[in-house]
């Protein structure tokens, strides 16, 4: 038996889309939407209690709760500190190798090394080198440097519990953003650049009025994306501090990871989630406003 | 006198780049450093760069204790699974998107990217429970499957913008020559696809190989640990000795820095797709 030829064509885009598709309903469209109904419930994990409807109160309990609105600062601290870090730095490192003659490469190759390393590893790493009193950034700032009479101790304040924290945002995405203006700044015509220079531009007018409107839906680009994963901060905090001192360096994502898993609070943990996730979707959208398709931050 | 100057300002380019590159590179070297260091219970201070005594003794403990191997392989089978799983559904996928009219086609599209907009870990405690309901807790499957899932979108909206990059004529040929179109796909489009396909893989696999969060959450039996987890708790068990912590770090950083290193090229051409499409 053939089926139609007609009928053929209508089925075979599904037959090569099902196995994704089917991937994609059960593990992320189903789950997106069982959070959002979670968020309205008072969830029971155990088995044979019913979960308890109660509409908004989750979320009206994470806009009056003192630790949840508290950790807000630490994440927009985190992403008003690390995005125009790592974009600056990444400018800088982006027209630096941009002008070197030769080696641009093995370059570009030790400044991206951060950002392939697992955060796992990268945070452990930056806990150690702050550890005190004896880590290394102690004995350069106390022995080498002079700058610090006795050793700081680091992990005791959120103050200074978190420049770790802020620094692994900077270092480790240098790299990725540094790569992307490196091939925004290889498609600037040099004849453009010739030609002002010849008119008596300096290389600080040249790169504000020629380079800097060329490649700025490239920067807008950048700064769109390191907001969405300034947002999404998360391991580094889980790993590098724990939250602590007491609770004061919670970013929201593991205030609500700590909800869900230590106090088994499902619900409320998806609630105060989503609230960070519509606030992670909002940026998306006005992303892809700004260029039609959107795109995601790797490693 | 002008040529002078060239050279002296290349000079300082140089000298910052390299300083640059020492500030990027530090932490490694440290880890390194320290992992020859064998029994570092105190950190020894002032801190030394270049170890007295350099030792692999650090390396041959942590690759013989504590199930150190099995981890290993714990990560490498999820991570293979998962990339491959990942790569030919996203493949099929982006295919039916570039080359077939279907209805709804946009739309579905649309829907991929946007879930790919939400972070994972928002989703994290409906996932632990379709996890809990099917069986998936303290299984490597647990980890592969929901993997897939993670990866899909992110290949599939990559791979379609490849495939719309491609000219048509070829496969067109080949239809009329008869041949049905998995043989099209396979045999023809699949293969000339190998570079973006390349990406793909890279990108996936380093996401599932360093994968923390997700395992962390289902992963119970240390039996099934993957090397991000084994770290985690090795750190804990043996907070003081960061030496071996550190070896067990260069272990599992080996196999991403070979990927790095040997596939350095599609790493940039993956980036700059997804920028400027």
């Amino acid at each position: 038996m053939n089926i139609g030829f007609r009928a053929q064509r209508r089925i075979l885009p599904f037959v090569f889309l099902l196995p994704a598709l089917a991937f994609f309903v059960v593990f992320q469209v189903y789950p997106l939407l069982k959070g959002f109904q979670m968020s309205f419930y008072h969830w029971e994990l155990l088995p044979g209690r019913v979960s308890q409807f109660i509409g908004l109160e989750n979320y009206i309990n994470a806009f009056t709760d003192p630790i949840f609105l508290r950790a807000s600062k630490p994440t927009l601290i985190y992403a008003l500190v690390t995005v125009p870090g790592q974009m600056i730095l990444a400018m800088l490192a982006g027209v630096l190798l941009n002008a070197l003659p030769r080696g641009r490469v093995i370059f570009r190759v030790l400044y991206y090394v951060p950002v392939i390393t697992s955060w796992v590893i990268v945070s452990l790493l930056i806990r150690y080198l702050f550890q005190s009193p004896e880590g290394l950034i102690n004995y350069f700032l106390v022995n080498v440097l002079h700058v610090a009479k006795n050793p700081i101790l680091w992990m005791n304040k959120a103050s200074t519990a978190f420049i770790p924290i802020l620094i692994l945002g900077i270092w480790k995405g240098i790299g990725w953003s540094m790569v992307i203006y490196l091939a925004a700044l290889a498609g600037v015509p040099k004849e453009l650049q010739e030609a002002a220079s010849i008119d008596g531009a300096n290389s600080w007018q040249n790169f504000w009025r020629i380079t800097f409107p060329l490649i700025s839906p490239t920067i807008v680009f950048t700064l769109v994306m390191l907001l969405i994963g300034g947002f999404n901060v998360f391991i580094s905090v889980y790993l590098i501090t724990g939250g602590g001192p007491m609770q004061q360096t919670e970013v929201m994502l593991s205030y609500a990871y700590h909800q869900a898993f230590d106090y088994l609070d499902f619900g409320y943990g998806a609630a105060l989630s989503y609230t960070m996730g519509i606030i992670i979707i909002i940026l998306s959208l006005l992303q892809i406003k700004l260029f039609r398709k959107p795109q995601e931050v790797y490693a | 006198m002008k040529l002078k100057g060239k050279y002296f300002k290349n000079i300082i380019l140089y000298l910052i780049a390299i300083i640059g590159a020492v500030a990027m590179i530090f932490p490694f070297l440290w880890m390194v450093s320290n992992s020859f260091q064998a029994h570092v219970f105190v950190i020894t201070y002032p801190p030394k760069l270049i170890p007295d005594h350099p030792s692999f003794d650090n390396f041959i403990r942590a690759w013989t204790s504590n199930n150190f191997q099995l981890y290993f392989l714990n990560s490498s089978i999820t991570a293979i699974a998962a990339t491959f799983g990942a790569v030919i559904c996203s493949a099929m996928a982006a295919y039916a998107f570039a080359r077939f009219e279907f209805k709804g086609k946009e739309l579905i599209f649309s829907i991929f990217l946007l879930v790919l907009m939400v972070p994972d870990i928002v989703t994290i405690m409906p996932k632990f429970l379709l996890a809990k309901t099917l069986g998936l807790r303290n299984s490597l499957w647990g980890l592969i499957l929901f993997y897939i899932g993670m990866n899909i979108s992110l290949n599939t909206f990559l791979l379609r913008g490849f495939f719309e990059s491609q000219p048509k004529e070829l496969e067109e040929a080949m239809v009329l020559d008869g041949a049905n179109p998995f043989t099209v796909f396979f045999r023809l489009a699949l293969p000339l696809a190998a570079p973006a396909l390349a990406t793909v893989t890279i990108f996936s696999f380093l996401a599932n190989w360093d994968e923390f969060i997700w395992a962390l959450t289902i992963i119970d039996d240390p039996l099934k640990r993957t090397l991000p987890i084994a770290i985690y708790s090795f750190q804990g068990q043996h907070g003081t000795e960061w030496g071996l912590t550190f070896a067990a770090m260069i272990i599992a950083l080996i196999p991403v820095v070979l990927i790095f290193i040997s596939l350095q090229r599609y790493f940039t051409s993956g980036l700059t797709t997804g920028a400027f499409k």
